[in-house]
């Protein structure tokens, strides 16, 4: 089966499909045209299972499903939503479904959902109802936790991740609030924010409040954490608690603001961010028209520039957090989106890249099916 | 009472291209809960999980806005729900 990149975009998902040589890739039709696409997942326990997350710039959110890799579509027959307010208490409606997440490999069927306003879910049948995750919506410091700080696409729930050695082990990130965990598959959170900086907080030492962009977790190193937050890029090697800036090594005039982490799917010390111009009123767009990936090799001791191939100025474009994604099985496939509806790719861990995809709609999501 | 219900177009993907259905009820939400026995999934795309209608939709009972999902059609013979589509 031929493999697939998935284009959420503004306007509909896109599916960019390459020739057996891989130099080019054809652009189908959108799908959900019109429908704002923040995230479209493969299972990998079931790889012809897809869920995507929808919404109209007018109706509500919900969630479809496809059981034969992106042909047919089926909407979740009980989509992410809140409970039922109580009198007096604050009702919550979910605005958007913004990320999505497949379960444990021993927990098939499970998923969990991020909205905005912060909500977690939690499906157990392969998305096709969802349920909300009462430890974390009604936790007594939820109000807190998710106190309303938004983004202009509201106070998003993202990097919702699942230990691979530990189904009950998880973690999630909000925008704005901060990294919280739970070992006890989401009965209870606690926040996990120290030596994260939080410059736009009075207390800069807060336990939360803060804003991470994305959290990523190694997949064959479960103990190391990546973040690239609004304030810098960290890591994090639990059993310790605090975050290290490893952003600090990044250039200064390039600085280490960004939205997406990708993690090699080896090894734990290779990474890629992009960096985006956070000076100012945050711009987001790539520093000074030159858009560039940064690696490291060494955990975020040092950091190399990767721009062969991308426009050497006059580009002003950003990606966001999911529109980032790489080839798990070689770690040297790399693709991302932009928000002016480019796509690019490198087939050697982001030495050169090439654009495959022009013309399309504001990119929120680059996830590829294989 | 049974009503005309005009079905705007995003929304038509539920009632397979049907721009006016025909539904049951005294009350805005009688209707919507009739419909959504016929068209899952419709219901909750234009009213969210508190029963509040969603920040773009309206609906008239008649020429008359109905804001409260309680309201009576009063009368009223056709229930129009609107999607304001507006922006870019």
């Amino acid at each position: 089966m031929a493999d697939i990149l998935w284009i959420g975009t503004r306007k509909g998902l896109f599916a960019l499909r390459p020739d057996p040589r891989r130099r080019s890739f054809r652009v189908s039709a959108p799908q959900f045209f019109g429908h704002v696409i923040h995230h479209a997942v493969q299972d990998p326990r079931e790889p012809r299972t897809m869920l995507v997350a929808a919404k109209t710039g007018h109706l509500g959110p919900t969630v479809f499903r496809s059981i034969d890799r992106g042909r047919t579509w089926k909407e979740a027959a009980q989509p992410p939503a809140f409970r039922k307010a109580t009198e007096g208490e604050k009702a919550r409606a979910v605005e958007r479904v913004f990320w999505l997440t497949a379960g444990h490999s021993s927990d098939p069927g499970g998923w969990y959902a991020g909205t905005a306003p912060a909500g977690l879910f939690r499906s157990r049948d392969a998305g096709d109802r969802w349920e909300p995750v009462a430890g974390f919506n009604d936790h007594p410091m939820n109000s807190r936790w998710a106190a309303g700080l938004a983004t202009p696409d509201g106070e998003l729930l993202h990097s919702i991740l699942v230990d691979p050695r530990d189904a009950g082990h998880l973690y999630l990130a909000i925008s704005v609030g901060g990294v919280f965990e739970s070992r006890d598959g989401g009965r209870d959170w606690a926040p996990l924010n120290a030596g994260i900086e939080a410059d736009f907080l009075p207390d800069s030492n807060a336990a939360f409040g803060h804003d991470p962009h994305c959290v990523e977790l190694h997949p064959a190193m479960p103990d190391r954490l990546y973040q690239q937050n609004h304030c810098g890029i960290y890591r994090l090697d639990r059993p310790a608690t605090t975050w290290t800036r490893i952003g600090k090594a990044m250039p200064k005039s390039v600085g280490d603001i960004g939205f997406p982490v990708v993690l090699h799917p080896k090894n734990p010390d290779v990474a890629w961010v992009v960096p985006m111009d956070g000076t100012t009123v945050w711009p987001r767009t790539s520093v000074g028209g030159k858009p560039a990936v940064y690696q490291t090799r060494d955990a975020g001791r040092s950091w190399r520039r990767q721009a062969r191939g991308l426009p050497a100025k006059n580009a002003w474009f950003t990606v966001l957090r999911q529109a980032m994604c790489i080839d798990t099985r070689d770690g040297r496939g790399l693709y991302f989106g932009t928000t002016g509806g480019e796509v690019w790719a490198s087939a050697n861990g982001g030495e050169t890249w090439r654009r495959i995809a022009e013309h399309l709609p504001e990119i929120y999501s680059v996830t590829l099916a294989i | 009472m049974h009503c005309t219900v005009k079905i705007p177009s995003p929304l038509r993907s539920y009632t397979g291209g049907v721009s006016s259905v025909t539904a049951h009820g005294a009350t805005v939400a009688e209707l919507l809960a009739d419909l959504e026995q016929r068209f899952p999934g419709m219901r909750f795309r234009i009213i969210d999980e508190q029963d509040g209608i969603r920040p773009h939709i309206r609906f008239f009972a008649g020429s008359r806005e109905v804001r409260d999902l309680t309201e009576r059609m009063d009368g009223e013979r056709v229930l129009h729900v609107i999607c304001a589509l507006s922006g870019g």
